[in-house]
Order: C-alpha cells, then sequence, then structure tokens
C-alpha cells in the first residue's frame, strides 16, 4: 500500500461492479435464506413433529443460553482479543447460583448478584493479565478458564445440584410471552443492546478501531488498554448472565455439561460474522448463526441422526464459517 | 564479466522484452499496449506516479496478473508462454526484490540466504559447514561484509537490503543456469534507507550488472534512477511515456515525463510566520536516542528535522507526542507545561499536539474500515449526541473536510486503502485538523507518495501552518523539507548538530550538512540547537 494506488484485490473485486449489489445482499441475508431452505427441508422429511409450535418454542427458550455466550463471546473478539474462559464462567456461575441457594439458602437475587459479580472478577483478571502483562488473551483465558474450572468442581465437590429454587425457572423457562418462554426475550435485549452499543456509541466505534489497528488506536488517542479491558469484563459478565439462565433452564448446577457452550457459540460468534454485516462480528448475525446451528441439529436428531452430529455440525460449522469470513474478510458495510 | 556494462548495442536480443501488454481492472485500463525492452547487462529504470502501471507491470512478470490476450513476453529471445503462473519467473533466470524483502528475521544470514534451496530440494543433510562457506565466497565475490552466523534481526537495515539482494542473485544464477546471465527486479528497495546506504546498494548492483546480468530498478525517486540506470522506461496512465537513455537526459526531463505536464519543483511557498516569541519551548526532551534537546518553536512555523539514519531525529514526534518509550523533559505550550515523561497520546491530543505517524499501513489509519470512520476516529465524541452516533453527520463532516483538503476522490464511504498514498495523507491531515491543533508533528509525510501527489501534500501542509499551527517534520526526505520547511535542524547522535534557515534551506545544502553531521558530532559533541 505504500507505492500504488488501490490494491489489486480491491480492483479485482470492482470487476463485478453490475452484480455487486446483488452479492452484497445475498452476502447479507444469505444465512436467512438458508435456514428458511433448512426448515423447509425438515418439515418435508419429518411431518408434523420438526414443524410444530412446541418444537420451535422449545429451541428459541432453551437455546437462550448459547445466544448469551455467543453474544459475550463477540464483545472481545471484536477488539481483537479471544475469551476461552466464558464457557468456564457460566459454568461457574451457575455453580454459584446452585451452591449458595440450594446449600445454603440464600435468596435467588442474592445469588444471582453473587453470580454477575464473580463473572466480574474473573473478566477483571483476566484483562488484568492481558493488560499489565501483555500476554496473549488466548493464552491468559485459557489458564484462568481452567483455574475457574477447578473452583467450579471444589465448590460442588462435583457433582450435580438439582433443587435451584423455582422462582429462577419460573422467570426463566416457565412463563412465556407469545408462546416462547421469557429466556429468549433475554437473549434478545442483549442482543438489542449490544447491537447498540456496537454500532450506535462510540464505545462501540472504538472496540472496533482497537480490534482492527491498535496502534492506529492509541495514536488517535483511544484509551486502547482500557477498551481491551472493558471488553474482557463485558464478556466474562456475559457468560455469567448466560450461567444464570443456564441454571433457571435446567432447575440444576451441572459442573461439566456447561463446557460443551464453547465450541458452538464460537461457530456461531464466526458464522454470524458472515451475515448481517458481512465481515464484522455482529450480534444480529450471531443470533441468528446460533438458530440456525440448533436448527440443522434438531431437525438431524429428529430424521434419527445420532448425538454425534452436534460435534459434527458445530466443528464443521466453525471451520466452513472461519473459511467464509476469509473469504468476506475485511469487506465492509456502507453506513 | 564478459560483457561490458552500460547500453547493449542496438540489435543484440533483449534479455527481457513485453510487447502488447494490455490489462484492465474492471474497465480501468491499467496497462495499455505497453512495450519494454532490457537489453543484457543494463540497469533499466522503470518510473511512474502511483496508478501508472508500472506496480501492475511487475505483478504481471512475478505472475500474480494475467495480461490480456495479445500479450507477448520474450526472455532472452525465447517465447514465454502468458499468463505466469505465480513465481513462474523463475524457471526463466529472474529473480525479484521487494521492498519488505522477505527475510526472517530470526534466522541466520546463511540461513537466509540459502532459504529457497533448502526448501526447494530434498536434503537428507545439511552440511552447514560447506554452506557457511559459500555465503562467505559470496559476499567475497561482492566485497561485503556480513556476518554469516548472526541473525538477521541483528543486521543494520542496509545490510538486511544487501543480503536479500545477493540471495536473488544466487537464485538468479541458479534459474538462468547457461542461458544467460540473468535478470534482477529490484521493486523499490530503497525508501526506507538513508542516502548513503543507497549508495552502497547501488554498489551492489553495478558489480552485479558487470557480471553480464540486468536489473529492472522500480523506484518513485528520480535522483536514484538518474543515479543507477542506464536507460529508463516511464510509464503515464497505463502507457509508456517513453524511454530515456538516462546519461542523456537531465531530471527535468524525467519529470515532464512522469508528470506529463510542466512542473514546478519549488513548492507554494505559505506566508512566512510571524516570529515574535516562542510560543512552545521544549525544554530538555531526552528519550533512547536523545540525549537532551531544548528547542524553541513559533506559531506557523515549518521546522525540519534531519539526519542520517540512527541519529534520532525521527523519535523526535513520537516522544512529543507520548508515544515513544521512556521519555522525559518538559513541553511549554501557551496555556501550560506538559511533562513528557507521564504524556500518553490521549492527553497529547487534548493538549492541541497530533501525530502523523510515518507508517502509514499499521499506525496511521485502519485501510479496511471508510474513510469517514478513519477521519473522526479521534473525535468520536462529538458526534455521539444524545444517546446515537450521527453517522450522517459524521459523513458530512468527513465530505467537507476532505474537499477542504483536496482528498480525491471524495468518497467517505470507500475503504480508506483504496486512496492512494498522497490522498491518505491529506485525508489524515484532516482528521487532526477538526480538533484544531496548535503542534503537528510529521514523520515522513510524503513517502510512498508520487511525484504529482507530493505537491498537494505540501500544500495542505502550508495550509495547516497558514492557519497559525506549528509543523514540526521529521524526514531524510530532502527535496521535502526544503519544499515546506522555514527551518531545518541537522541531527547526529540525537543533538542538532546544523540549523539552516531562510535561503540555506535547499535540498543540497541539508544533504551537506547531513554528511558532514558524523564529523562535527565528533568534535563538538556538547553543540545544541535552538530556536
Amino acid at each position: 500500500m505504500t507505492s500504488d494506488a488501490p490494491t489489486t484485490t480491491s480492483q479485482d473485486k470492482r470487476q463485478s461492479r453490475a452484480g455487486s449489489s446483488f452479492v452484497r445482499y445475498a452476502e447479507r441475508f444469505g444465512l436467512i435464506v438458508v435456514w428458511l431452505i433448512l426448515i423447509g427441508i425438515f418439515g418435508l422429511t419429518t411431518p408434523g413433529t420438526f414443524l410444530s409450535w412446541p418444537n420451535f418454542s422449545t429451541i428459541f427458550g432453551s437455546q437462550a443460553v448459547l445466544v448469551v455466550v455467543t453474544l459475550g463471546l463477540i464483545i472481545p473478539l471484536t477488539a481483537n482479543d479471544f475469551d476461552v474462559s466464558i464457557a468456564n464462567v457460566m459454568t461457574m456461575a451457575s455453580m454459584i447460583v446452585g451452591v449458595l441457594n440450594v446449600h445454603h439458602g440464600l435468596p435467588i437475587g442474592w445469588c444471582i448478584l453473587a453470580a454477575l459479580a464473580a463473572g466480574a472478577l474473573v473478566g477483571f483478571c483476566n484483562g488484568f493479565f492481558i493488560t499489565v502483562f501483555r500476554i496473549h488473551s488466548l493464552i491468559v483465558t485459557l489458564g484462568v478458564g481452567t483455574f475457574v474450572h477447578g473452583i467450579t468442581l471444589w465448590i460442588s465437590g462435583s457433582i450435580t445440584i438439582s433443587g435451584i429454587s423455582s422462582e429462577l425457572i419460573r422467570w426463566v423457562m416457565i412463563e412465556r410471552l407469545f408462546g416462547i418462554p421469557l429466556a429468549f426475550y433475554y437473549a434478545m435485549t442483549l442482543c438489542a443492546l449490544l447491537y447498540y452499543v456496537l454500532e450506535f456509541t462510540a464505545i462501540g466505534r472504538r472496540m472496533l478501531f482497537v480490534g482492527r489497528g491498535r496502534d492506529v488506536a492509541r495514536l488517535s488517542g483511544i484509551r486502547v488498554d482500557r477498551v481491551r479491558w472493558g471488553c474482557m469484563v463485558a464478556s466474562a459478565l456475559l457468560g455469567s448472565v448466560a450461567g444464570v439462565m443456564y441454571a433457571g433452564t435446567t432447575g440444576a448446577a451441572d459442573p461439566v455439561s456447561g463446557l460443551s457452550y464453547l465450541l458452538p457459540a464460537f461457530a456461531a460468534a464466526f458464522l454470524g460474522a458472515t451475515s448481517i454485516v458481512p465481515g464484522r462480528f455482529n450480534p444480529l448475525g450471531a443470533a441468528l448463526a446460533v438458530y440456525f446451528l440448533v436448527t440443522g441439529i434438531t431437525g438431524l436428531t429428529f430424521m434419527g441422526i445420532d448425538t454425534f452430529v452436534h460435534e459434527l455440525f458445530y466443528g464443521g460449522a466453525l471451520v466452513i464459517a472461519v473459511s467464509i469470513s476469509q473469504l468476506v474478510g475485511g469487506r465492509e458495510e456502507r453506513f | 564479466m564478459s560483457t561490458a556494462p552500460g547500453v547493449a548495442p542496438t540489435g543484440a536480443t533483449p534479455l527481457l522484452q513485453f510487447r502488447h501488454l494490455s490489462k484492465s481492472f474492471g474497465g480501468e485500463r491499467a496497462l495499455d499496449d505497453v512495450e519494454l525492452t532490457i537489453a543484457p547487462g543494463e540497469v533499466h529504470g522503470l518510473l511512474g506516479q502511483n496508478g501508472s502501471g508500472k506496480s501492475t507491470l511487475i505483478k504481471v512478470l512475478a505472475g500474480y496478473h494475467a495480461p490480456e490476450p495479445g500479450a507477448e513476453l520474450a526472455i532472452n529471445g525465447e517465447q514465454v508462454p502468458l499468463p505466469l503462473a505465480v513465481g513462474g519467473f523463475r524457471r526463466y533466470g529472474v529473480a525479484f526484490v521487494h521492498q519488505h524483502l522477505g527475510l526472517i528475521p530470526s534466522l541466520s544470514v546463511t540461513e537466509n540466504l540459502f532459504c529457497g534451496e533448502l526448501a526447494s530440494r530434498s536434503l537428507w543433510a545439511i552440511s552447514w559447514r560447506r554452506l557457511r562457506e559459500r555465503a562467505v565466497n559470496l559476499f567475497d565475490e561482492f566485497g561485503l561484509a556480513i556476518e554469516p552466523d548472526i541473525d538477521v534481526r541483528r543486521l543494520p537495515p542496509v545490510q538486511r537490503a544487501l543480503l536479500a539482494i545477493v540471495r536473488a542473485v544466487l537464485e538468479m544464477r541458479e534459474t538462468a543456469g547457461e542461458r544467460h546471465r540473468g535478470l534482477l527486479v529490484l521493486d523499490e528497495p530503497t525508501p526506507f534507507l538513508p542516502k548513503h546506504d543507497v549508495d552502497q546498494l547501488f554498489s551492489l548492483v553495478r558489480d552485479i550488472v558487470a557480471t553480464g546480468a540486468s536489473a529492472i530498478f522500480v523506484s518513485h525517486d528520480v535522483d536514484e534512477v538518474m543515479d543507477i540506470t542506464d536507460r529508463a522506461t516511464v510509464l503515464r496512465d497505463g502507457r509508456r511515456a517513453g524511454t530515456l537513455v538516462t546519461r542523456e537526459a537531465t531530471k527535468q526531463d524525467f519529470i515532464e515525463m512522469i508528470v506529463g505536464r510542466r512542473f514546478e519543483l519549488t513548492a507554494p511557498s505559505h506566508p512566512t510566520f510571524t516570529r515574535d516569541e516562542a510560543t512552545i519551548r521544549i525544554e530538555n526532551l531526552t528519550c533512547d536516542t536523545v540525549p537532551g534537546l531544548s528547542l524553541d518553536l513559533h506559531r506557523g512555523e515549518v521546522v525540519g528535522l534531519t539526519g542520517l539514519i540512527g541519529a534520532g531525529f525521527d523519535d523526535v514526534p513520537y516522544a512529543l507526542f507520548g508515544a515513544a518509550g521512556t521519555t522525559s523533559g518538559r513541553l511549554q505550550i501557551p496555556d501550560r507545561r506538559i511533562d513528557l515523561a507521564t504524556l500518553d497520546p490521549r492527553s497529547a491530543i487534548a493538549a492541541g499536539i497530533v501525530l502523523l505517524p510515518g507508517d502509514r499501513q499499521n499506525s496511521a489509519a485502519i485501510g479496511a474500515l471508510s474513510v469517514t470512520d478513519n477521519v473522526t476516529m479521534a473525535a468520536l465524541g462529538r458526534y455521539f449526541r444524545p444517546w446515537l452516533l450521527d453517522r450522517a453527520r459524521m459523513r458530512t463532516r468527513t465530505r467537507d473536510l476532505a474537499a477542504e483538503f483536496e482528498v480525491r476522490p471524495n468518497a467517505p464511504d470507500a475503504r480508506f486503502e483504496a486512496l492512494s498514498g498522497g490522498n491518505q495523507q491529506k485525508a489524515l491531515l484532516a482528521k487532526w485538523m477538526q480538533s484544531d491543533p496548535m503542534l503537528i508533528l510529521l514523520d515522513e509525510p510524503t513517502q510512498g507518495v508520487d511525484v504529482g501527489a507530493r505537491q498537494t501534500v505540501f500544500k495542505a501542509i502550508a495550509e495547516v501552518a497558514g492557519r497559525g499551527a506549528t509543523v514540526v517534520c521529521a524526514s531524510s526526505d530532502y527535496e521535502q523539507l526544503a519544499a515546506i520547511c522555514d527551518r531545518v535542524l541537522v541531527f547526529s547522535h540525537g543533538r542538532v548538530v546544523s540549523t539552516l534557515e531562510g535561503d540555506a534551506v535547499t535540498k543540497d545544502s541539508i544533504a551537506e550538512h547531513c554528511y558532514q553531521s558524523l564529523d562535527s558530532a565528533l568534535r563538538d559533541p556538547a553543540r545544541q540547537g535552538t530556536g
């Protein structure tokens, strides 16, 4: 870029100027179309069961947890940091709710507050090691996450704690609005909030600048370390929100199974970055990607395929999504 | 050593010949029926402004672009099928040295030198002793004193460039075989080197062509082309504007051919500043390379900082912006006194100090984001009212600012990297003028900016100085300093060894003072320049 005008790739892209607005459109909304096609196929192959409202309302409600974890992930991803401790934080948060509520009989409200505070504390530690000691976020969160998981196993004695206050379950899964559990609306509210922050506030723009060009951001007077630190706290906080919702969804705190949320969340975050605002991690795309992936898995399960399909689907989706985002990489939306 | 260097006699088989070379990108003609002939044993310059097509031509040869049908390429008289595969040139005795050299800093000189060979051959056992011997012999052949065992990251920049060239020679010789002596393509290897290092590099190139090889020298720099080449082809708007025999042409001939219009080398003069009393005072600035600099600056003044590489002048803008490592000292501005030890970019900006870094790609702007994003980056707060970023206003403001600074095309939504180097720089000046700064720090503001666009950047700099800001420009481009500066300070070993003012600010006199600076620093290390 130091020498000659536009880069060749952008010149080559310009070659298809006539078709470009269609391509752009297809890119943005392609995932929705594929999703609808997928629903259609499963509806035809498994008549009566897949295309039923109870099935969909269950999917929308139970997968709200995964949506929240994914939203948590895209915050540091926007600032070009990874948080692989988020599933551990989620498990820890649900376990804190379980231990305090069931073993110590603490009111559920206090349990939730304690879980959120613990989550924020983990995020604070992540941010501390990343910005003060300048260690790569992947390494820090891998270590801190494992440490946090150790705490979870310790406080729980490595067993599932059931019997969490029915109040929590009621306000997460039992109460419904238009037939869909409230959990879904919590996730959508967070999604809208994050969309607002990323797209319409100076903070969101600064996160993007930090992610795309740390040095540029620093020399433009942006407090890069503070932004990165804040992103780590926010993602851990959303991780603990997901943990509380997880406890409310299942009515129990399980020290292990939450960990399986990490890969699906990454898959959804990257797949989401290929749609709605292609080339950027964006909350609407992420939520869409979660439901797309879950639809695929549920449909295949309905068709009688074994549970190994989860691993195939999520693992495959992650690699394919990252490959696609590599292709659309760096392409920006116009605003 | 068989062929005499210089222009080959007409009629000899050209080493390389492109004919009817055309290439379009989405309807824009990047190359239009271009011809290029390289004689054996010559250094052939390739000149042109940004977008003239010289980079496209080189990329066709490198195999990155497929030319349009009808193009012909002959190497040593032998027709070569087009398009070439990426890297396909290697089969024909052609080797490239790019600006970024392609060395691996953490590996040793010998490992870097033979990495192509080690990668392409399956050897069961590598004899490091023999490779080292070959490296020493090769360096001896060209009279280079490069230590074969140290890591490349420990080499000074010029030795890295020399190493990259020697490596290319090795590759070229191997692939050319007995057919011919090889062709070396030097794709702007000099912009990051100071003049005397460039001389060293040129003497190596001369030694190489003395063995009968040819070289294509791609550059922005007319002086360098005049220094090293035998002939030079100038491209303009995708066409061949002409080929000049270097020793018969003047600099003005070259510039006219590049620009395509009559062209004055002098910069527009901006209203001279009023040297009443100093408004900004640097007191005892100390950082890694500068052991204590004190300097008075005036409103509307453009001060150039220069010297040879390692002189420390290029660290001063970053130190004044709180962006260098450990810094100490004070900065007195009209309403306050700033401690440089605790200054960071954020508070510098708040105090009215702004910086345009030299590394545009990594430090100044985010190429993949829009012009609007980049221009409003440092002033986002003022567009966030009451609860939403006012994007329409950000865009309008960007458009107005860009128009003011003549950024072309004025497209706020375009990706920043789609702008040419000169327009990027003007957009970045526009970015900072939003905050009405009192001190503007520049580091190599026209690096990688072509001849025509340089003038518009100079004009923009004069414009901001004319509004009453003080400009400090660190640069090793003497012509640029002569064009924009009221005063030029020449550094050596972190100290100001001479100060040029008024009529003394000319390219030649700056150059002369720079080359004498090493001596004078030795003679009088305590000498300090002040305003």
